[in-house]
């Protein structure tokens, strides 16, 4: 099992996001955003958290034309699996590889603390780990994690199961308190909140760490 | 040439850093305000020759996320 973790210049929670890859038995590769491939034999990326690019213009919008994003097109278009946590989130967002929007926190403060999160859907590789309507507790640490899409998205999401965690108290004002969203294959996960920080006992908590168990638990079954 | 972009957010898009703005006015004494939309202004320097379409496709892109975001095209 092969991980690929993606830098962005302001990325910081890249080596976190590798270390919890590697804790759940994925060998690891670090790739630069002006790389052109991905390793070969890669079956998931990793879209870290950050700030990258300053979040100039809007969060995400430059790092999702990096040079490193076409290849990561191309992989989601194959079937390969995409994680992409907090900016990695609003980077995929702005790809167009999962649709809405990520807007200014309803209440304008950047919000760093612990939310309780209800398991969704649990018909993905990444959410196969969890219980159906298991309620855990995952940090967030952003301020444009503010889930917009129009009403007929919202619906297609939920009508498809592709909400895969919601905010069991929204922090944020996101539409239908929507923590995570699944494409259409079920292979391609965003989520703001960050299950990365949360693998370990000495981080204050491990429920996290069913999300890489569990994508790694589908991938040694493939 | 100069072009400029001006994006801002769709009608019906909830604009909390505008609804600040408002309030804010408010606060100040001004009465009477009864809406603010904040968006943003991007000024291009552009080689001679350059097209509006051109421009266009650079709002499509990049400059405004369509998704949320409207934009107008001035070239000046």
């Amino acid at each position: 099992m092969r991980a690929a973790v993606v830098t962005f210049p302001g990325s910081n929670c890249d080596r976190d996001l590798a270390v919890a890859f590697e804790r759940a038995g994925f060998a690891v590769d670090r790739v630069w955003h002006k790389d052109t491939a991905l390793p070969a034999g890669v079956d998931v990326v990793g879209l870290p958290g950050g700030f990258s690019f300053g979040d100039y213009l809007r969060c995400g919008a430059i790092a999702a034309r990096a040079p490193i994003m076409a290849a990561v097109g191309a992989h989601a278009a194959r079937g390969g699996f995409v994680l992409g946590i907090c900016n990695g989130f609003q980077v995929l967002v702005e790809t167009g590889l999962l649709p809405g929007a990520l807007m200014r926190n309803a209440g304008l403060k950047f919000i760093c603390r612990s939310e309780g999160l209800v398991v969704g859907e649990t018909d993905s590789a990444f959410t196969s780990g969890y219980a159906p309507g298991a309620e855990i507790t995952v940090p967030i640490a952003h301020h444009d994690g503010n889930y917009t899409a129009d009403a007929e998205t919202l619906d297609r999401l939920e009508g498809e199961g592709r909400v895969a965690f919601r905010y069991a108290r929204n922090p944020n004002g996101s539409a239908r308190d929507i923590a995570g969203v699944l494409s259409g294959n079920r292979r391609v996960l965003g989520m703001m909140p960050h299950p990365e920080r949360v693998v370990d006992p000495v981080q204050g908590g491990t429920d996290g760490a069913a999300l890489f168990a569990g994508l790694a638990g589908v991938l040694a079954a493939a | 040439m100069k072009a400029r972009v001006t994006v801002m957010l769709k009608a019906g898009v909830l604009d909390p850093q505008g609804e600040a703005v408002r309030h804010a006015l408010g606060a100040l004494g001004f009465s009477g305000v009864e809406g603010v939309r904040q968006g943003k202004v991007i000024e291009l320097d552009l080689a001679d020759g350059t097209t509006e379409a051109t421009v266009t496709e650079m709002c499509e892109k990049l400059l405004a996320n369509t998704v949320i975001e409207s934009y107008r095209v001035e070239v000046l």
